[in-house]
Parts: C-alpha cells; structure tokens; sequence
C-alpha cells in the first residue's frame, strides 16, 4: 500500500512535470510575445531597444534554457505576474480556483442527486418503460451541447421571464449570490447528469446481478433491503472511481459554463488569459488545473482501495 | 416422472429446427433492426447527410447565397425565400445550416476516422507485444485520458502554425482551421478504442487459429492484419461511431470559442458564436444550430449504442431473456 501510494504519487509528479514542459513549449508558439506586447503599446522603441528588450527578458535564448530558468523560479514560488491583472498569478487563480470548486461542487451534488435514484430505478427494471426513458434522459444529457444549454436558460430564465441575472457573480448578500448561481450551476448539472445516470445504471445492474443478492432475496429480505443494504454498496464502488476520475470531464464542462456566465472561475481564467496572451497566467492556470485533475485520481485510486478490502495494490 | 414433460417442449423438439439458414449479416441486420432508436437515429443521418451534400442544390433552388451579407435583410423570420429565416448579417439561416453541416459532419467522421485508425494500430501493437510497449502505450492513454482535455485543446488550438515553421500562405489559408481540429481531436481521441482494441488482440492472440498460423511461419504483421483485425473490427466500430458524436461537440466548443473552425467558414458552432451577441433580440438564432448539434450527437449516440447491441450478442441474449422473463415491455 505505502509502495504504491508512492510510485502514484511519483507517477503523478512525472506527468505533471512533462505537463509543465509541454504547455511551456505550446504557450511559445502562440503568436506574440511578450515584447512584441511592449512594442505595440509603445511606438516609440527602436529596432535596437526591441533587441535589448529581447536579451533582457531573455526571449532570443534557446527553449530549454527558459524553461529551466521559468522551473527553478517556480519551484522557489516565484510565478510571476499576470500581464491582465497586474498582480502575483496566484493572487488571481487561488480565489478562482476556489470559485470553480464551489460550481464543480454544486453541480456534482445536484447531479450526483438526480442520478442515483434515476439509475437505481433504471436498473432495477431493465428495458421497461422507466429505463427506456432514464436512458433516453441520460443519451440526451451526454449529447447536448452545454454551451447551448447555457444560452437556452438565458433565453428563457434571462431574456424571456427575467427571472435570473443572464451572468456574472453578485456582488451583495448570499442571497444574491446565491441568484447568480442557480443557472451556471443548473447548465453544468444537466451537462454531467447524463453520464453519471449511465455509470449508475451500469453499476448497479452488474451488483444486482451478483449472487449475494440472489441470496439476499432467496432469504426473504425485503426488495428494500436488497437493493439498497446489498446491491447499492457495491455499486458504489465503481461509481465513486469512475466520477472522480471523470473530474477532467467536469472541469471541461465548468470553463464553457464560466465562460457563458462570466462566473469568474478558473476555466474562464485560463481561456482568457490565453486569449489574452497573459503567458505566465495560462500557465499556471493550466498547470493548476492538471494538479487538481491529477489529484482527484489519485484520490479516486485510493477510495477504490478502501471501499472495496478485495483489492490489493501492487 | 416420466411422460410429464411440458407439451410446449414437446412440440419444439418434434418441430425441430424449421427457421431458414441466416447469414451472419443478415443476422446483425435484424437485430440492429428491432432497436428502432436507432434505426431512427440512423435514418436520420442518412437524411440530413443528404441534405448537406445537396446544399449547393438547395442553394440554387431558394437562391440565395449561404455568403452573401445582405444587410437589407437581418434578422429576418421564416418566410418562402428563407423558410429558417436570416441570421445576423442577412444570410440565409437554412443554408447556413447545411453548410455549417457539412463542415461538422466532414470534421467529425475524419476525425473520428484517424482517431480510430491511430488507435487500432497503437492497440495492435500494444495487445501483441506486451512487455514495454504494451505498458508505454498503455500509461501514455492513462495520461491522456487523465488531463483535462478542453483547456489543454483551448491551448493547442490557439497556437500559431508560423512558430512551427509553416509557410504563411498554408498557416493563414482559410482551411487550415479545418485540419487543425481534426489533427487536434485525433491527437486526443485514440485512446478509447487503442484500449479496446489492445484488450481484444491480448485475448484473440491465445486463440488456436493464431497459434496454428504463427506455427505454419505467418509473420507477425500478417497475423495483426489477417488473423487478428477482422476479429476485433465489431468494438473499432462502435467505439468510432460513438466517438463521432462527441467529436461534433468538442468541434463546436472550440469553434464557438473562436478557437475551432474559422468563419468564413460555418460550423454549428462557430455560428452560436455570432447568434450569442444578438440573444436579446433574436433568439431563434441561437436555437438553431445548437439544436442541430444536439440532434446529430444523439443520432450517433443512439446508432452507436444500437450497433453495440446488434454487433455484441451477449448484450442481446440478456435482453431477450430479460424480456421472455416476462419482467418488462421491450424498451
């Protein structure tokens, strides 16, 4: 157990690591740098300025030699400033990171919510009528397009009824904040309840395949007893491994829905700041973004392991 | 006990086997048949494919021209010349429609298409060599399948191709959009069906005919190619099938993120992009083409998982079994 924890997290570290020199390399090639930003705000400098500029910031060496020099300040905690903000990048991604975790979270709990009884059901009656729809349900879930969804609630919550702010985060009281959470947290949900029904569903039929609980029934326990006593624990097995290791997917659906709403969460920090040609913030924020990801499977490894004793780890 | 055996098993047994000999495709034929979702699904690709390669057709019948800025005509509703009605610089939103499909459906079945070629061939070789390839592979797709794809694409798609050493006139062409995502969602998307294939080549490799070809001498790229391929053909399709749909979605994410096909060209989702500034005052612009978006993918969504069912017996016999159990109405 202690060996494996640590080669995962070895394992982990080295993906991260390539990460870093990876989205270094592609943030290189994206056009401009950060000179040519200077030159555009100020006419003024000469060919030979633009030179010494360059040698300053060290832009004319070679690609590795950078990389090591931006490492060596990383990992001292040195990450730089954000070109946008004009601050440390931390001082804008930790907050964010915060707020893409309070929408992740919402959504996955209202997700998760739906989708366990509707799976249970579904799986309880295979091919019925029920299942028909709970699988329809889910394949219309996993195919909408959430940017979309998105801009169908605002026709109707926003534009149509004016019910709910069309974006932004509030700036009062929790219960305005509150308001301006119920549509980004409404369109991720519907974005990720479709395949988490289809995890659900397919875990539970294979538990309640299982011949304990063909047992469980020859004993006379109720149909209560069961499905939720028997099957559902063991189905929560592949459930909970399976939606943390889908937590890229979500983090994926949360930047199209912060992009949609303004919901200043780190999805929309990063899409901005590469648009914005904000190099050391994207950076970051992606690399950021990969830990989280890479953590939450970690994570996922281990809760296998404690909630089923059957599995050893080598 | 004798002489109580129930008639109906009586009856079957004097009958014998009566149904006529059915060739295995027509087999899969009838099965696929009987989930009518997706013949559904099915039938309605087939139709808006058709329409999309007749858009030029069309064009020419309602002329109008999917391009022109008519800027007399924003906006405007259905009417006989524009029977979706006109987008926000007064073009033609039906014909933009089919044009915009063209381009997702021709991005979506390439990409599809050279992620599952990368992941057949990776697979293979992964599946019948083991050892440190195999594992190599394997941690690569792990990996890939660990990041979080759309910032890391966002980031991808947002290079530019001069820095990589393209000449201008490629790097700035008007197409060169088109490549790029194909080439991007290939670059990411291999790795399910690498997994399926790799996992049938290990089980299809132990069996007695692959063993009595490498006896009689076949060398290992004939017997990937001859022996094991064809077996492991039923999980590539389905896989890719599925596949589609979801590349259609992560091609309109980027598109209408700016990052993905670039207008002039249309796509579904570059198209949201333009009918995202004129929500207030004309929705109807963004419902279109998300909706053809949703239909498509769960087009394919549905085909796949009936191509699944028809294609994978075992998934079929429980179904019938389940149903002559009596436990439900067929779904």
């Amino acid at each position: 157990m202690g060996r494996y924890l640590l080669r995962r997290l070895f394992e982990s570290l080295a993906v991260l690591f390539v990460m870093s020199f990876v989205i270094y390399g592609l943030l290189g090639l994206m056009p401009g740098d950060p000179v040519e930003m200077m030159v555009q705000a100020n006419p003024n400098l000469t060919p030979a300025d633009i030179q010494q500029l360059r040698e300053v910031y060290g832009i004319d060496r070679p690609i590795g030699e950078r990389y090591l020099a931006w490492l060596g300040s990383a990992l001292s905690g040195d990450f730089g400033y954000s070109r946008l903000f004009a601050v440390p990048v931390e001082e804008v991604l930790l907050p964010r990171l915060g707020n893409t975790l309070l929408l992740m979270g919402a959504a996955f709990v209202i997700a998760f919510g739906i989708a366990l009884p509707a799976g249970i059901a579904a799986a309880r009656r295979p091919w019925s009528a029920v299942d028909g729809l709970v699988n329809l349900t889910a394949f219309a879930g996993i195919s909408v397009p959430p940017f979309w969804l998105a801009i169908l609630l605002i026709i109707l919550f926003s534009v149509t009824l004016g019910w709910l702010p069309a974006g932004g985060m509030g700036q009062g009281g929790f219960g305005e904040r509150l308001l301006y959470m119920v549509l980004p947290v409404t369109t991720l949900s519907l974005a990720a309840v479709g395949s988490h029904i289809r995890f659900v569903r397919a875990a539970m039929m294979e538990a309640l395949r299982q011949d304990h609980v063909r047992t469980a029934r020859a004993k006379g326990l109720s149909e209560r007893q069961v499905v939720y006593g028997h099957a559902l624990r063991n189905a929560m097995i592949p459930v909970v491994t399976i939606l943390a290791l889908d937590f890229g997917t979500l983090f994926s659906g949360a930047l199209i829905t912060e992009t949609m709403f303004g919901w200043l969460g780190m999805g929309k920090t990063i899409y901005d700041a590469i648009m914005g040609n904000d190099y050391n913030l994207a950076l970051i924020g992606l690399l950021l973004a990969t830990f989280v990801v890479l953590l939450a499977n970690l994570l996922a490894d281990l809760a296998y392991g404690w909630l089923d004793p059957r599995v050893t780890y080598r | 006990m004798t002489g109580t055996r129930p008639k109906g098993a009586l009856a079957a047994e004097a009958r014998g086997v009566q149904g006529e000999a059915v060739s295995f495709s027509r087999l899969l034929a009838r099965r696929f048949l009987r989930n009518r979702l997706a013949v559904g699904a099915g039938v309605f690709l087939v139709l808006l494919g058709l329409a999309a390669l007749a858009a030029p057709l069309i064009a020419a019948l309602l002329g109008s021209d999917p391009e022109k800025v008519n800027l007399l005509a924003i906006g405007q509703g259905p009417s006989l010349a524009h029977p979706l009605g006109t987008d926000e610089l007064g073009r033609d939103l039906l014909l933009r429609m089919l044009y915009g499909g063209r381009v997702s459906l021709m991005v979506g079945l390439m990409a599809a298409l050279c992620a599952a070629v990368i992941g057949t061939v990776l697979g293979l070789l992964a599946g019948y060599f083991g050892g440190r390839l195999d594992s190599l592979l394997m941690r690569l797709a792990d990996s890939v399948i660990a990041l979080p794809l759309l910032p890391l694409l966002i980031a991808l798609a947002a290079i530019d191709l001069r820095e990589l050493g393209l000449p201008d006139s490629l790097a700035q062409s008007e197409d060169v959009s088109l490549y790029r995502i194909v080439f991007l969602i290939a670059l990411v998307g291999w790795t399910t069906v690498a997994r399926l294939v790799r996992g049938a080549t290990l089980s299809l490799k132990k069996r007695e005919y692959v063993r009595a070809a490498e006896a009689l001498g076949a060398r290992d790229l004939r017997i990937m190619a001859v022996h094991i391929l064809p077996n492991a053909v039923s999980p590539i399709i389905v896989a890719t099938t599925l596949s589609v749909g979801n590349i259609i979605l992560l091609e309109s994410v980027l598109s209408f993120l700016g990052l993905g096909i670039q207008p002039p060209i249309p796509s579904w989702g570059n198209m949201l992009t333009g009918a995202q500034e004129v929500i207030w005052s004309n929705p109807m612009l963004a419902v279109w083409p998300g909706a053809f978006i949703f239909l498509t993918v769960i087009a394919f969504n549905l085909l796949g998982d009936g191509l699944q069912d028809a294609l994978d017996p075992r998934s079929t016999v429980s179904r019938r079994a389940l149903r002559t159990r009596g436990a439900a109405k067929p779904a």
